[in-house]
This record gives C-alpha cells, sequence and structure tokens, in this order.
C-alpha cells in the first residue's frame, strides 16, 4: 500500500476543504526559515517518514523564531531514522491546543463498505482507549452508493457525546473526509489528532492517508514511485523490477529485497516464487534448510516468457547470492513452459554457476522440466527442474545439496552484455521488445524450426527464411507473446541467427556501479 | 448439486476476444461450461471458438436468453463497468478474475451487487470448478487437465490462493478424495464471496461432506468462519490451513485498522480461533488429505 507523507496528505485535506496548520515543506534549513517568517509565529517542525511516534526519537521539534527554526530544521534534516534519511520537515503554525479528537476511516473487509471511526479522545493513546473504553469509539458504515450525509455523520458524534457549536463543524469535516479518501482511492485515511484550538477552530495537526496500489495510476500527481507496501524507500534494483512490472500488465511481477548486502557467512539465495500461497509455502520449505532469501519475488497471473527473463535478470544482479530457488504452488493453471524459456535464455546469457532449482508444477510441467534439461546442461551451474509431485521440501532439499556440492559458492554478478544486432538483419517489435533473424544464416538450416515452435503462429518461410505471417504493427500490439520459442529453438538446435532483444533499463548501469565498487575494493 | 455452478449453468464472457479471454473460452466451453455468449464492444458478429460475440450484455441476453454467469476477463481499469453492466443486465452470478482493481471500484460493486441481489467471486480469482459439471475462469488451464486433476466427489475447497486452490484440490483427488465445488475466494482485501460465505453455501449443499479451506494472514474472514462454526451456522468437519507463519506479522498502517481487526488477522489469532471451535488446522499442506480421509472416515 503506497503511503503519502504528512504534507501530501495535508494537502489533500487542505483541497477537500479540512483546515490544516499554516505551513509548508522544507527540503532546507533555509526554506525551513522562510516558511517560520511567512508564518510569523511559532512553529512545529515535523521530519517526514514514514514512522509513528516520531515525537518520541526526537522528529518533532518547536521553535519560537525564524532562526531557531533554521537550526532545528538543520538538526533534523539528514537525521536517520530506521531505513530513511530525513530530506524533507515540515514547518507549520504551532497551534494552542484545547482538545485533541480521532477520525479515521477504513475500508471494512466483512462489511465490504468504508468505515468512519470517531473518538472524542484523540492523541498517541487512542487504541489503549479504543480497548479499555469502547464506548467512547463512534463507528459509521459507508453507503457508498448513496455517499455520507451530514446527518449521518451528525448522529455518529451525537453517539459520543459531542454538542454545542462542534458539533456542526465535526460532522461537517467528517463528511469532507469521507470524499477526500474516497477521490484519493485510501486505503486508509487517519487525523490524529484533530485538534480544537483555544479560539475554537478545528485543525487537523497530523493526517496520514494510505492510497490503495491498484489505484495509484489514477493519481499521477501524488508523485508515488513504486505502489507498493513498503516501511522503508525503495532501493535501486526494486525500482528497476517495478519499472519492468508498470510497463507490461501481462502477469505479475513482483520483486522486493530483504537484504541489500548478502555478504557473510549466511546462505543467501534468490528466490523466485509464483503466486502468493505457493511462494508463502515455498519459502517456509527454503527457511527450514538454514537459507536465507536475499529477495522475494513473484511471477504470476500467466506473466509472458520475458518478463519471467526479466525477472532471473533482476535476480541474478544479487552479488553473493548462493542458489536459485524457484517453486509456485506446484499446480499452476498456467502453462509452464513459459517461464521454463524465460529462466533458460537468463540463465544461458549469465553463464549461471550456481545451483538452481526451479519446481514448476502444473499444466505441461513435463515440457517446463525437458527445456530446462535439455537446454541448461551444459551452463556450470546445475539446474534441476521438479514438477507437481515433488514436494517444495524435497526441492529446498536438493538445492542444500547442490548448493554444498558446489562448495558454497558465492555468485559474481556479470557485466550486463547485449548481443549485438547483425546488420541488414529482419527485424521487428514485439510489446516490450524487438527481435532480429539474421537471415545470412537460415541457408544452413536444415529444419527451420522456429516457424512450427512459434507458439502463436506468426512466423512463415519466404525463400527459406523466417517472417512475419502478420504486419509488424500487430506483432507489435502483442500478436507475438514473446514465448520465446523461436530463438531458444534456432540457439540449441540450428544457427543462432535469432536474438531476442529484452531491454531492461537501468540494469546495465546499475550491475557497473556494483561490479566498479568491487573493483575498488 | 455443488455450489455455485453446474452443467446447466448459462455462462457468458466479457472481453472474449482478449487474450487470457479467449484461451480460457475454449477451457471452459472443452470442459462442458455452457458457455453461450462473450462480449466485446464493437466485436459483434464475431465468434470465439464458436461462441456468438455481441456488443453487450444487455445483447447477449435479448439473443441469447437469461443468462446466469458472467465470467470477466477486462483489464483491471475496466472491470467496475463490465461489472456493473453484468449486475444491471439481471446476471447473478459473476467471476470477475482481473487483478489489480482499485479497491473503491470493488466496494462499489459490492453494493450495486447487494442491492440486485448478485454475487461476485473475486477480484483476482483463477475461478471455481465443480467437476464433472462447469469450470468458470482459468482453473486448471485446459480442459483435460481440470478433467485429470480435479475429480467429482464430496469435499469443497475454499482458498484464498489461486495455485494453492488447484494443489490442494490435486494433492486430495490423488488421495482418491473427489471434490463437491473448488473456489478460489481471490486474492484481495476486498472480494465478494469470502471463506465464511463459502461456507455457508457449502453447509446448504447436500453433496458436500465437509470442506477444506486455506486460509492466510490478514483479513478477518478466517476468524469470521470460526465464528460461524461456533454459533451452529456450519456444523459439517473442516479442515484448514493458515499459510504466512513465516511472513512478517502483518504491518499496521492506521489506528483505525488497529481498532477495528484487534488482535485478528494474523497467523497466531487465527489458528488460535480456529482450533478453539474445532476446526482441524493442519501445519503441512501434505496433511490435508490425510486428515481428510481421517475426518470422512474412509
Amino acid at each position: 500500500m503506497a503511503r503519502l507523507f504528512e504534507f501530501q496528505s495535508k494537502k489533500l485535506l487542505k483541497q477537500g476543504g479540512i483546515p490544516v496548520p499554516a505551513g509548508d515543506v522544507a527540503a532546507t534549513p533555509e526554506e525551513a526559515r522562510r516558511i517560520a517568517e511567512r508564518i510569523g509565529k511559532p512553529v512545529v517542525i515535523k521530519i517526514q517518514v514514514w514512522v509513528t511516534g516520531r515525537a518520541g526519537i526526537g522528529g518533532i521539534q518547536f521553535a519560537d523564531t525564524p532562526e531557531e527554526a533554521e537550526a532545528k530544521a538543520r538538526q533534523l534534516l539528514g537525521m536517520k531514522v530506521k531505513n530513511f534519511v530525513v530530506d524533507r520537515v515540515l514547518v507549520e503554525e504551532k497551534l494552542a491546543i484545547k482538545a485533541e479528537y480521532f477520525v479515521g476511516l477504513v475500508i471494512d473487509d466483512a462489511a465490504k463498505k468504508p468505515l468512519l471511526i470517531f473518538s472524542p479522545a484523540g492523541g498517541t493513546g487512542i487504541e489503549e482507549i479504543a480497548r479499555l473504553h469502547p464506548e467512547k469509539i463512534a463507528r459509521q458504515t459507508i453507503d457508498v452508493l448513496k455517499g455520507f450525509p451530514e446527518f449521518e455523520a451528525r448522529n455518529m458524534l451525537i453517539r459520543v457525546g459531542v454538542e454545542g457549536t462542534i458539533l456542526p463543524k465535526l460532522a461537517d469535516l467528517l463528511t469532507k473526509l469521507y470524499k477526500v479518501a474516497h477521490s484519493s482511492d485510501a486505503r486508509s485515511a487517519e487525523i490524529n489528532p484533530l485538534v480544537l484550538t483555544a479560539d475554537d477552530n478545528i485543525y487537523a495537526a497530523d493526517c496520514h492517508l494510505v492510497v490503495d496500489d491498484y489505484a495509484v495510476y489514477r493519481h499521477p500527481d501524488f508523485g508515488i514511485e513504486i505502489a507498493r507496501e513498503f516501511d522503508r524507500p525503495p532501493t535501486e534494483l526494486e525500482k528497476i523490477a517495478y519499472r519492468v512490472e508498470e510497463k507490461d500488465y501481462r502477469g505479475t511481477f513482483y520483486f522486493f529485497q530483504m537484504v541489500e548486502q548478502t555478504a557473510g557467512s549466511e546462505k543467501y539465495i534468490g528466490f523466485n516464487g509464483a503466486g502468493g500461497g505457493g511462494s508463502m509455502m515455498s519459502m517456509d520449505a527454503v527457511l527450514n534448510r538454514g537459507f536465507k532469501l536475499a529477495n522475494y519475488c513473484d511471477t504470476s497471473g500467466n506473466p509472458p516468457a520475458s518478463k519471467v527473463y526479466r525477472a532471473a535478470k533482476v535476480i541474478l544482479s544479487q552479488p553473493g547470492i548462493r542458489g536459485y530457488f524457484a517453486s509456485g504452488s506446484g499446480v499452476a493453471s498456467q502453462e509452464q513452459y513459459h517461464s521454463a524459456r524465460g529462466l533458460t535464455k537468463a540463465f544461458y546469457e549469465e553463464k549461471l554457476d550456481i545451483p538452481a532449482v526451479i519446481r514448476l508444477g502444473g499444466n505441461f510441467e513435463e515440457k517446463a522440466i525437458e527445456i530446462l534439461q535439455t537446454y541448461l546442461k551444459d551452463i556450470p551451474g546445475v539446474v534441476e527442474g521438479y514438477g507437481r509431485d515433488d514436494s517444495p521440501e524435497f526441492c529446498a532439499r536438493r538445492l542444500e545439496e547442490l548448493v554444498a556440492k558446489n562448495g558454497g559458492k558465492r555468485y559474481e554478478i556479470r557485466p550486463f552484455g547485449e548481443t549485438p544486432v547483425p546488420h541488414k538483419a529482419y527485424v521487428f517489435e514485439t510489446v516490450t521488445g524487438r527481435i532480429s533473424f539474421d537471415h545470412s544464416k537460415c541457408p544452413g538450416c536444415n529444419t527451420k524450426g522456429c516457424v512450427p515452435a512459434c507458439a502463436p503462429k506468426i512466423l512463415k518461410l519466404e525463400d527459406g527464411k523466417p517472417v512475419l505471417a502478420i504486419t509488424p504493427e500487430e506483432a507489435k500490439k502483442g500478436k507475438c507473446t514473446e514465448c520465446l520459442a523461436c530463438e531458444i529453438f534456432c540457439r540449441f538446435h540450428e544457427q543462432d541467427a535469432i536474438v531476442i532483444l529484452l531491454p531492461i533499463p537501468g540494469l546495465k548501469e546499475y550491475r557497473e556501479r556494483i561490479l566498479a565498487a568491487k573493483a575498488q575494493t | 448439486m455443488a455450489i455455485l455452478v453446474n452443467e446447466h449453468s448459462r455462462v457468458i464472457i466479457q472481453g472474449i476476444t482478449g487474450r487470457e479471454g479467449m484461451v480460457r473460452a475454449q477451457l471452459m466451453k472443452d470442459y462442458g461450461t455452457k458457455v453461450v455468449a462473450g462480449v466485446t464492444p464493437g466485436r459483434a458478429g464475431q465468434d470465439v471458438y464458436g461462441v456468438p460475440v455481441y456488443d453487450s450484455v444487455l445483447q447477449a441476453w435479448e439473443k441469447q436468453g437469461p443468462l446466469d454467469v458472467s465470467v470477466i476477463f477486462v483489464p483491471a481499469a475496466l472491470v467496475k463497468n463490465a461489472a456493473l453492466e453484468a449486475i444491471d443486465a439481471g446476471i447473478k452470478l459473476l467471476v470477475i478474475v482481473p487483478d489489480r482493481v482499485p479497491i473503491h471500484d470493488v466496494l462499489e460493486i459490492a453494493a450495486r451487487a447487494a442491492e440486485k441481489g448478485a454475487r461476485f467471486v473475486g477480484p483476482n480469482t483463477l475461478g471455481l470448478v465443480s467437476p464433472g459439471k462447469a469450470v468458470l475462469g482459468m482453473i486448471g488451464g485446459r480442459a483435460e487437465r481440470a478433467r485429470e486433476w480435479f475429480k467429482p466427489g464430496s469435499i469443497g475447497v475454499s482458498s484464498r490462493s489461486g495455485g494453492m486452490t488447484s494443489a490442494i484440490s490435486y494433492y486430495l483427488t490423488k488421495a482418491g478424495l473427489g471434490l463437491s465445488t473448488i473456489v478460489h475466494v481471490g486474492g484481495d482485501a476486498v472480494i465478494g464471496l469470502s471463506h465464511p460465505e463459502v461456507m455457508a453455501l457449502f453447509e446448504e449443499d447436500p453433496e458436500t461432506r465437509m470442506a477444506v479451506m486455506f486460509g492466510e494472514i490478514g483479513t478477518t474472514q478466517e476468524e469470521r468462519v470460526a465464528d460461524l462454526v461456533e454459533s451452529g451456522k456450519f456444523t459439517k468437519p473442516l479442515v484448514a490451513y493458515i499459510g504466512g507463519k513465516a511472513a512478517k506479522s502483518g504491518t499496521r498502517f492506521s489506528h483505525a485498522g488497529a481498532i477495528v481487526e484487534g488482535s485478528r488477522g494474523s497467523y497466531e489469532t487465527k489458528v488460535k480461533r480456529l482450533r478453539e471451535v474445532g476446526v482441524h488446522v493442519v501445519d503441512a499442506i501434505s496433511d490435508i488429505p490425510i486428515k481428510a480421509k481421517e475426518v470422512l472416515g474412509t
């Protein structure tokens, strides 16, 4: 779930007509000073990070003068909090607090409705209060077809004893919060504390919105880099992986790094699961053998071979891993040979020299296993393929044995090589890449096997040479499914005349940086 | 009997001319599902594996007669429109296959479905199978595989993981146990029919003698199944497995979430709650067929 920073959330509240304290976000101490000057009153300075309990770690400071604000901001900027380095602070008017309320909106999975919660006792102890004094918590589910009328908000507030001039103000605010949450596709929206000031105004003193990952595409203005649950900023490699995922809607490719450094004696492996449930089960199996995961990756939902290929290339950009483990549920509905071909192309190009255990159970697993065994038998690393009747536990044990046999060798990443496309080659574009045929090699080919190998049947022979049987535009639009079968056939059975280029923006430079850093040490 | 779908259910496919729509139309048809029409706006008059394509659900209904089920294979951003169209036309069961449907869209679909007395499976579901009768969605992948992996019988399966729906059902079949209906309820936080709702259907189905549930951490579905058992609304034997033991326990996003869910949602709470009310919770997937045999006394 994609979190917004406090200052972003407050901007949305403000747009939705909910009062927030005067202020702005600063990336430098000087900016902080200028904001404080503009406010012209004592200010509060808050670090902008996704952690709770900021006050307790000194992340919230007060300043009476602009000079003091500058000095405090200098202290806070650059501060390290968990995996964050503070790069922005919010400078705001300090409020004279008379009372603190709590208001939060979540999605209730049982009711299948948004649920609004209000408590007249807000602040840090809210969860404790909810447990000890459930009568102080008002709840209201919202009918999304009808919306959230003001009177429902008012009645909800009356139930927890709100009265007087504050009542209509709060009711109005609650209806506005629902509108903000709905229009920003929030999974949750929370104002805590909602402050009543000495002069009887209401302000959202802190606010935090979590946006639905699946709806981030509707909100390019939020500037969300990776629409996924992170409690730290994404790593370089995660950003590279996400760009692959973002541009290719076919199937899922989720990549998450558990560690950035795989140094030490720990047995790190590259992990490639398929499907949430199957991945969890497979993960348990390798963890039980004493392995540690360098990454968690899920390629599921019937991704094309090209996507699995890119996933493997990203996984194999992690130096120090001692093995590669791929395993899903074991009884997948999807044709498993797509994954097998993706892995084959990647492992072959990388000249993989650590063991890989690949459990590709499901439709056409026999063919998938055969692909791995036939084409990867000559690379330095041992690659074993298994199916639905081989348990994840057995496969994890196999990997353990193979890693031991390989002397626990740690993987060294390779420079990102790209096979050059010969001059005058026959080339066409695919959804995410480019295929080239070196027709000068075709006369030496006896089988012309690339044409029958092509799953979507888009190739034909012309003068003994494979060409498109459809228009190049159709191929680019997706008629070429990037199944990789033609390239693999030609490489291993014939003239190695076909090259499929599947770019992964940023990966070449990423590997260069890692290799350069290694060369220096 | 089976639940939700059988050999008589009249099915349409929305998005039938797309990549997945086409392939899975063949799966469903080959398996024996009564696929009577497909819908892709602008493609009326075409056909996919002999299934006539129409421009709208309403048009399909007018030309083909009453429809029971729509299986939706359109891109996530278009799911809401497609689902509301099907509900509005009067279809009472939707199977929403696509992943990544925005949650506020799902809430709107749920509200409209409730209003019209319709139900939906998914989003983010592989679908469901009543073995020997019909398949909806993409589960099994190919008809011959679906026939080989899932044999008819008396165990109902409900799972939050698509792959594990197939895996568990396959392992049960391999152990000589048959299945009444297997349902992948979908992997998202808000789904149409969740575990407790599927269990209630299994309770009503005379053919289903026991149920198997694959649960996961997060949401309150498994706890609500425990509530059903406790209140006597689900009385058949239930074998359950909860995935996600190794995953780091759910990160809380908000106080509001914590207030609503309390301690529910975690691996420990789910297992404890289910065991308390007498559900057979197993620690390994491979124990499911063993436990099921024991329960059925076969």
